[in-house]
């Protein structure tokens, strides 16, 4: 866990049970577009929910699992893999999505922007 | 300089080619001149021109700008003073000139043998002659019961006669094979239907007042009502352009020629059955194409000699193999046989070997070929293994050709149609070829009839090139192993599969794979629980993902048959939820644009009109594809529009490793491209015809003839088989025409699996297919009776019916479109990180 060096603003989201395992969901907070994950071990992701590649906001309709180490999320259009935690594009380095800070809270799942 | 082949056989074209790959100066004018009114093609397959195979696809013929081919225009003479070649239309010059006439079929002088429908089995004339007779006939007789006469007869069969072989010898392929071996051929071949007459000789053709042949006399005294025959008593090489300009021939025909495949006049060779090599005519193509490579090399100042031929020979006869190789008949003196009959299984072998039971000279093998390349290769070797465990069936495909192909010389030809060696393939693995279509593009081995295969592979393990068949980083199995866990273990989630038999959490290759192998097991709706999430964006929400994140929508319209009443329901439903629409390829109506949200708004209104989802979206059946047929069409001799229903109903929904296609055609016009489809179905008079391998795509391929003249129960159960067979042991996302063309045996392997049950497994597949039949439902409609499933279908998690703010359309031809800028490939941008990590 990173430290906050600014103030988040946090969004409520859906209550935790909402997410299914390894799938995502799209949700709207403070004006841009989020993919929101649960995996396997019951961990919450959320990246950029526009695909980079087709310029189309599907990578929460993508499918989530692993490669080596990292938990994964491929895209619905092209399949190429990111690495949900760092929004890395694994098979081309460097290239990345934006991530987002999400936590839970009383059974509800957060995401974090900074303010505008 | 010039120079002029006379002849454009096989032997004639791959000499051509072989030059013309060679000569890179162009120092060679090159003009062909051949009798037939076609460009060279592939004899050795002319039988399967009955298979429905069509003319132009045995062509071998490549186009070159720089060689004169003149088709019709036979050499007449040759001027050996002048140097020219005389045709019916001129005079060719040349400064050498090499002789691919040829044979010509032996017919025997027998009394009446010019009947009208006397036939003889040579080239693709003579084949569609005989089709065109045989219509409406009902009996045929073969002459000669050698490999043209089988050949023949099984032509005759597949035409509808009931058909009789007369051979004078005592035994079929007397030639090839040794008595027993014969008489297991012989019941191969009689339970076809096919009569047999050995020892006897055709003493008369009898013809009816017309002319027309009406059956033969033989030797023993017997009759045999034909109402066409077909002479295959053997072929005589066309050396007459060579006897008359004064050139020597063999005591048997054929001329005479050198080691170089020169004749007495330096600047004339001959090459393939017309040459006679130190007085020896060969009747198979493969010495043949040495010849031609011999003279290609020899034209260009090289100084190849024909090395001598293997005669070996492997074939498929009426669905039996047949090889031979070295000495068959064990001439050798002293030499020992070692034999191997199975009356159950129907297998006959015979190995000769040497004196002291170490070197293997020869054998015959009937009913069962598959140790053929590894003995063959063998022959003049130590040989590489026990005898029995080289003869019996299960030993010859495994670990007794393996051990044998470690064992054999380097020098030993792996592949006798292309000449080529042990080590020249291993050459080849060593420079990087990987795989069996590489070792094929590379050295040609395996190119030509493909025996030689099952060997590449094997060498490919010896050389120790893996030959992984790993799904992804998470199974180290392949589809069709994973598929067999599965089912035997009875495991009914990913996670404990991949818990038990992989590793990670699984990815968009073996996520899908799984599932589509969980859902061909019966696991009913395929949304439910852990299997959602093995879904692919195009499962998951029913429908197919566009490049801007909208979905198109495609219900069934099974066989393109659609009443009014729905048709006008679907204009409606894309009028008010402003779709775009576009009919497809396989007669169906795909409408674009859908957001996610709407999807379950739009089938709600289809599916109350009665629509249910067409399945465009999964690795499924799409669509039997129709044409009008018989109730309509003044050509039809079918009802296809009826069996395409019934086939699309039957099998709506069954999950496959890829996307199914299938039509239906009423007659052979094929308005309805069944032979571009993976199963399809061509009216015939007596019933269907069954073509299964074919698709369009990047790698387009016709589907090959499999079963002819089916009742529809009997195609039916054909295709029940066919498509559960496919699904159990097909790679993901392999076709079915590439997954044939894997299969050792091919066609006639799945022939024996799913018609003949060699593997004990049709009732299991038959019991699949009926638990499919039975189990299926419409999953649109099973989506919308359930809140807990159409939670899904929402825009936001926090906003579930806010449209995607950057989904825009605008309008093009009167429909909506995806915006213009939303329409080009997106360039990837430089990356930017806003967030921070948690």
């Amino acid at each position: 866990m990173s430290v906050e060096t600014v103030t988040m603003v946090w969004t409520v989201v859906c209550p935790y049970d909402r997410l299914e395992p390894e799938r995502g969901v799209a949700a709207l907070v403070g004006g841009a577009q989020v993919a929101l994950f649960r995996t396997h071990d019951g961990e919450l992701y959320a990246i950029d929910n526009r695909d980079p590649v087709a310029g189309a906001n599907v990578l929460s309709r993508g499918i989530v699992g692993s490669r080596g180490d990292a938990p994964t999320v491929a895209s619905p259009l092209h399949k190429q893999v990111y690495d949900l935690r760092t929004g890395e594009r694994l098979d081309a380095p460097g290239v990345a999505v934006a991530t987002y800070p999400v936590r839970c809270r009383d059974g509800a799942v957060e995401v974090g922007t900074a303010p505008r | 300089m010039r120079l002029v082949v006379a002849g454009n056989g096989m032997v004639g074209q791959r000499f051509v080619e072989a030059l013309r790959s060679r000569d890179a100066q162009g120092r060679w004018d090159v003009t062909v001149l051949g009798e037939e009114r076609r460009a060279a093609y592939d004899r050795v397959r002319l039988s399967a021109f009955f298979d429905g195979v069509p003319a132009e696809e045995l062509s071998l013929h490549t186009p070159d700008d720089g060689v004169d081919l003149r088709l019709s225009e036979p050499a007449r003479r040759i001027d050996r003073d002048r140097r020219v070649v005389v045709t019916d239309a001129g005079e060719y010059a040349y400064d050498a000139l090499v002789l691919a006439t040829g044979s010509f079929p032996f017919v025997p002088p027998v009394d009446g043998v010019d009947a009208t429908g006397v036939f003889v089995y040579r080239t693709l004339d003579d084949l569609e002659a005989i089709r065109s007779f045989a219509a409406g006939r009902r009996t045929g007789a073969v002459i000669g019961g050698g490999l043209l006469g089988l050949e023949a007869a099984n032509a005759l069969r597949l035409l509808g006669l009931t058909t009789h072989v007369i051979e004078f010898a005592p035994r079929l392929m007397p030639v090839q094979v040794d008595d027993a071996g014969g008489a297991m051929l012989r019941r191969y071949v009689e339970e076809l239907g096919v009569k047999v007459h050995t020892g006897t000789a055709t003493t008369a053709v009898r013809s009816r007042t017309n002319g027309c042949v009406q059956g033969l006399t033989l030797s023993d005294g017997s009759w045999i009502a034909a109402d066409l025959v077909v002479v295959a008593a053997g072929i005589r090489p066309r050396d007459e352009l060579a006897r008359e300009a004064g050139l020597p021939v063999g005591e048997r025909g054929g001329v005479l020629v050198d080691t170089a495949c020169r004749t007495a006049d330096e600047r004339i060779y001959a090459i393939g059955e017309v040459a006679a090599v130190d007085g020896v005519c060969y009747g198979l193509v493969a010495p043949g194409y040495a010849m031609a490579e011999v003279v290609a090399d020899r034209l260009l100042g090289g100084a190849a000699v024909f090395p001598g031929a293997d005669l070996s020979t492997k074939l498929k006869l009426l669905g039996v193999d047949v090889a031979s190789f070295g000495d068959a008949h064990g001439r050798a003196p002293n030499c020992l046989d070692v034999t191997y009959v199975d009356p159950a299984t129907r297998v006959y072998a015979k190995l000769v070997l040497s004196d002291d039971a170490r070197t293997l000279l020869g054998g015959v093998l009937v009913g069962d070929a598959s140790a053929y390349p590894a003995l063959r290769a063998s022959v003049g070797s130590a040989l590489p293994g026990p005898p029995l465990a080289l003869l019996a069936p299960a030993g010859a495909d495994s670990t007794a050709t393996g051990a044998g192909i470690a064992g054999l010389p380097g020098g030993a030809q792996v592949c006798s149609c292309n000449a080529v060696t042990k080590d020249a393939i291993l050459g080849a693995i060593t420079d990087g070829c990987a795989d069996v279509p590489a070792i094929k593009a590379c050295t040609r081995a395996g190119a030509s009839c493909g025996s030689c295969v099952p060997m590449l592979r094997q060498l490919l393990d010896v050389a120790g090139v893996a030959q992984s068949k790993a799904l992804c980083e998470h199974f180290e199995h392949s589809r069709q192993e994973l598929f067999d866990i599965v089912r035997v273990r009875g495991i009914r989630t990913f996670s404990q599969l991949v818990a038990e038999h992989g590793r990670g959490r699984g990815c968009d290759s073996c996520k899908p794979a799984v599932a589509s192998i969980l859902a061909s097991l019966g696991n009913g709706y395929v949304l439910d629980g852990e299997q959602a999430s093995l879904q692919d964006t195009n499962d998951h929400f029913l429908a197919n993902m566009q490049k801007d994140g909208t979905y198109s929508v495609v219900p069934r319209i099974p066989g393109g048959e659609i009443t009014p009443d729905k048709l006008i329901v679907i204009g409606e439903v894309a009028r008010d939820f402003n779709l775009y629409t576009k009919i497809t390829g396989g007669q169906r109506i795909d409408l674009f644009g859908a957001r996610v949200e709407q999807l379950p708004h739009i089938w709600r209104r289809l599916v109350d009109a009665g629509f249910e989802s067409g399945h465009a979206y999964g690795k499924a059946l799409r669509t039997v594809k129709s044409c009008v047929g018989s109730t309509w069409c003044r050509y039809g001799v079918q009802d296809s529009v009826g069996l395409a229903v019934a086939l699309e109903l039957r099998y709506r929904g069954l999950r496959a490793p890829h996307k199914i296609k299938s039509a239906v055609s009423g007659c052979a016009r094929e308005c309805a491209e069944a032979r571009s489809k993976d199963f399809g179905i061509i009216a015939t008079d007596g019933g269907w015809n069954l073509y299964v391998g074919g698709n369009g795509g990047f790698r387009p391929r016709h589907a090959d003839l499999f079963a002819s003249d089916l009742s529809t129960e009997d195609l039916v159960r054909t295709i029940d088989r066919f498509l559960m067979l496919y699904i159990r042991t097909a790679d993901r996302l392999q076709r079915t025409a590439a997954w044939i063309e894997a299969m050792d045996g091919g066609l006639a392997y799945l022939r024996a699996v799913i018609v003949d049950d060699s593997l004990g497994l049709c009732t299991e597949l038959d019991n699949a297919m009926a638990r499919h039949v039975e189990s299926y439902s419409d999953e649109w409609r099973a989506t919308l009776e359930s809140p807990d499933r159409l939670r899904r279908f929402a825009s936001f998690v926090n906003a579930p019916d806010t449209p995607d703010p950057s989904i825009r359309f605008e309008v093009e031809r009167g429909q909506p479109v995806p915006a213009a800028d939303r329409r080009g490939p997106v360039a990837l941008g430089l990356p930017t990180i806003q967030g921070v990590r948690r």
